[in-house]
């Protein structure tokens, strides 16, 4: 059992170490086209992330991998569930990559801003699709005895998972505009120091209508926190992240903003799995066709070598992930080989 | 159609388009750590020119593996389901630790190899490349490690816990060091080696021909012909026959499949091409008679199992796995020849040079090789058919019982129309980059300025702070 619930710990580690990571990437995508105004902006916006947003994307694979082998029948209901809209995950996912990869490789016009739309466009769609899943998962499918659901498109699209894709949008703009603060410089700088606050306020409304509607309507999310009381250290300490973002941002120091935005962003996934825990994917048919981390999980086995190789390999990710963000630190310069 | 046969195009075509890539990044990877370390040796500036050219075409086919590596990986969830929930405890811990030892090596370095021209000395950048490209290598062995357990799986047992059958983990290290481990990760490597070298032999047999800079072009060749070469004789000679040896132990019927044998034989005949008919159980073609004994008993008179042993519903397409294995191994053949008549002629009298017609072979030969991997995986995965797991779970109870034939036809749809847009992009990107040409020679005092170590790296100031001086 505790080796259950460390994976699934671990889970959502991976999945916060994504949100963090890609999210700053997201958000660079969706802000571009309203703060950049010349080719030279969005080259620098474009670039900014230019060095990191594959081995960012990464965490998404691991998060894939590691819900294969931590826990398969969660990851086989969910994604053969959710098949259309995992489908067009995917589309937005390529589309995203060559966009980045192609945009800078000629210098027409039309050229540049057919994959500049491409790359925005893509970024809103993935944050869309990955806020709506959650929402999903957080309201429950109608998963039947084996473990399958069919879900279309239109049954994904319900308001409160709509609600939580634009919380997302919004979480994720403002991560990336702070981001942004270090990398940008002269007037693209102010404009995005000029929109922080704006989205901000954005941020917080939305995130605040969310909270609210999720203790209203989900009575066992509210009740798994009035069961384990310790847990709404995450709620409250996302609140006290959020509040400390905003005086860091006041007082023009963004990088702690930065960070501020980041924990954040990983106390209120780790508030999402307080909410659900031990529940990974629940059956709106049956409470009995749940799929917890007791009845989802590989066996003990699987979970004790899967353990050992995080052990050992991530140290490494941690060492040369930090070392390669150090290395790319300060402002953006464009040459020959930026995209 | 069945649903099934629509969840196995969609699977075929996604890896299939995929695996255009990794190999060419492997195998460019290779020449790039020889530019790098022939850089660092001699300080002759061509190489760095040489490597900041190569990055650029890397960059482009990395970022193409990766668009269309993770949909692999979404859809054994999204088409495989019941497959998924069966091997989840195997097959997907290698995948996981393909992410964590493999994918992050790559996806962390990658920034340091495609920016390090005109960030890193040549030590360093050379360690930048070295990495990405173990975490590429890492990537191919733990995914062969996966396939290798799916052809001759190993270390499990089947255990039902209320959730339908499923294939526990008894022992680690049997799951990864299956029988057909080993040799099928040689032949795959030594096959990314030869596709990269493909390419770069092509693209300085093109310039030859259009003698356009004419002496990197030859410095291209001389690095990339010795390893093609190479690796085509060892491919055939060793990795090939090694598999040949394997397969006729532990899956018989693949192996009678691959050359239409039905019979078991001593001195069973090795084609050079032909044709099979299950129905009537014969084979017609050219053979050489006795090798097929040869290669997997080491005598002429070994004795060979074939289909006949295997009950005929558990029997692979026989046709389309004997057409699509003779391609490569004709393929394998004609590249031998294709590098010891190069070499030959590169030797004697230095004639290559000017021979066009072999110039032009040479730039056909990225096609040709692109073509053999892909009809080796055809074989592989064809042949292990019905099983999707060999004599374990048949590919019929793998699929996604909850996906409708119609989800599946949009989405091969949209993958065909979304992969021949980004092909031909990428085609026209790849085409404009090799004519515009490697670029000017590096500066030797600009590259003696940038951090060498990993002391110069860390001590080296913020740009924002080194923008005054």
């Amino acid at each position: 059992m505790w080796l259950q619930t460390t994976w699934f710990v671990l889970y959502v580690i991976i999945i916060s170490g994504y949100v963090i990571l890609d999210g700053f990437d997201l958000g660079v995508g969706m802000l571009s086209p309203f703060i950049a105004r010349t080719d030279h902006d969005r080259r620098i916006l474009l670039n900014s992330i230019g060095p990191v947003w594959d081995g960012n994307e990464v965490w998404l694979v691991l998060g894939g991998g590691a819900l294969f082998a931590a826990f398969p029948l969660v990851y086989a209901s969910l994604f053969s569930g959710f098949y259309l809209a995992m489908m067009l995950v995917l589309l937005v996912l390529i589309m995203r990559t060559v966009a980045i990869e192609f945009r800078s490789k000629r210098p027409e016009a039309w050229w540049r801003s057919l994959w500049d739309w491409t790359f925005t466009i893509s970024s809103f769609g993935i944050t869309i699709l990955l806020g709506v899943a959650l929402g999903n998962v957080i309201r429950g499918v109608a998963l039947d005895q084996q473990g399958n659901m069919s879900v279309d498109l239109v049954d994904l699209l319900n308001p409160y998972s709509i609600a939580l894709g634009l919380v997302a949008v919004s979480m994720l703009c403002l991560h990336g505009a702070i981001f942004l603060t270090q990398k940008a410089e002269g007037d693209l700088l102010q404009r995005i120091k000029d929109l922080i606050p704006k989205l901000l306020i954005a941020f917080f409304v939305l995130m605040t209508v969310l909270v609210t509607w999720t203790l209203l309507r989900d009575e066992q999310f509210t009740q798994n926190f009035k069961d384990r009381p310790w847990t709404v250290i995450f709620p409250v300490l996302a609140l006290v992240s959020i509040v400390s973002a905003w005086l860091f941002v006041r007082r023009g120091a963004y990088l702690s903003a930065f960070l501020a935005s980041a924990t954040m962003i990983a106390l209120l996934l780790g508030a999402v799995a307080c909410g659900t825990y031990p529940v990974m994917l629940r059956s709106t048919t049956d409470s009995a066709f749940n799929l917890t981390v007791q009845n989802a999980s590989a066996a003990n086995e699987t979970l004790t070598v899967m353990f050992i190789i995080a052990l050992i390999g991530m140290p490494f990710v941690l060492l040369y992930t930090a070392g390669v963000y150090y290395f790319f630190r300060g402002k953006v310069e464009l040459d020959d080989e930026s995209y | 159609m069945s649903v099934e046969l629509l969840h196995r195009i969609q699977f075929a075509l996604t890896v299939t388009f995929h695996f255009i890539f990794p190999p060419l990044s492997l195998g460019v990877g290779l020449i790039l750590i020889i530019f790098g370390i022939k850089s660092v040796r001699t300080k002759d500036p061509k190489w760095r020119q040489l490597s900041t050219f190569w990055v650029k075409i890397y960059g482009l086919i990395f970022a193409m593996g990766i668009a269309t590596g993770i949909v692999q990986e979404f859809e054994f969830g999204t088409n495989w389901s019941q497959y998924s929930r069966f091997v989840g405890n195997i097959f997907g811990s290698l995948l996981a630790a393909e992410g964590i030892f493999a994918f992050m090596l790559e996806g962390g370095f990658l920034g340091l190899m495609l920016f390090g021209g005109t960030r890193l000395g040549n030590r360093m950048w050379l360690f930048a490349t070295t990495m990405v490209v173990a975490g590429a290598t890492f990537s191919a062995t733990w995914i062969v490690m996966a396939n290798s357990w799916m052809q001759t799986p190993e270390g499990f047992e089947i255990r039902d816990v209320g959730q339908g059958p499923q294939a526990f983990m008894t022992s680690f290290q049997d799951v990864v060091f299956t029988p057909s481990f080993l040799p099928r990760i040689l032949h795959v490597i030594a096959a990314c080696w030869m596709v990269g070298s493909s390419l770069v032999l092509s693209v300085g047999a093109y310039y030859l021909l259009k003698k356009r800079h004419v002496e990197l072009a030859k410095t291209m060749i001389r690095v990339a012909l010795p390893v093609f070469t190479v690796m085509a004789i060892l491919q055939v000679a060793v990795f090939g026959a090694n598999q040949a040896t394997e397969v006729a132990v532990n899956q018989p019927a693949k192996l009678g499949a691959m050359e239409g044998l039905y019979q078991t034989e001593s001195c069973a005949p090795l084609y050079l091409f032909g044709w099979t008919n299950p129905d009537t159980e014969t084979t017609t073609g050219v053979s050489i008679p006795c090798l097929l004994s040869f290669l997997t008993d080491k005598k002429f008179d070994g004795t060979v199992t074939g289909l006949e042993a295997t009950p005929r519903d558990e029997w692979p397409n026989t046709n389309l796995v004997f057409q699509v294995y003779h391609l490569m191994i004709d393929l394998g053949m004609l590249f031998i020849l294709i590098g010891a008549l190069a070499c030959g002629l590169w030797i004697w009298k230095r004639k290559i040079w000017n021979q066009r017609w072999l110039l032009w072979v040479l730039v056909s030969s990225v096609v040709l090789t692109e073509i053999a991997t892909a009809a080796g995986w055809w074989t592989a995965e064809f042949s292990r058919q019905p099983w999707i797991v060999w004599q374990v779970l048949k590919t019929s109870d793998a699929y996604s019982p909850n996906v409708s034939f119609g989800q599946v036809v949009f989405s091969i749809a949209m993958f065909v129309v979304l992969y021949i847009i980004v092909f031909v992009v990428f085609l026209r990107l790849l085409d404009r980059r090799i004519k515009e040409g490697p670029p000017p020679p590096p500066d030797e005092e600009e590259t003696a300025s940038l951090p060498d170590s990993f002391g110069e790296i860390f001590r080296r100031r913020s740009r924002v702070s080194s923008g005054g001086d």
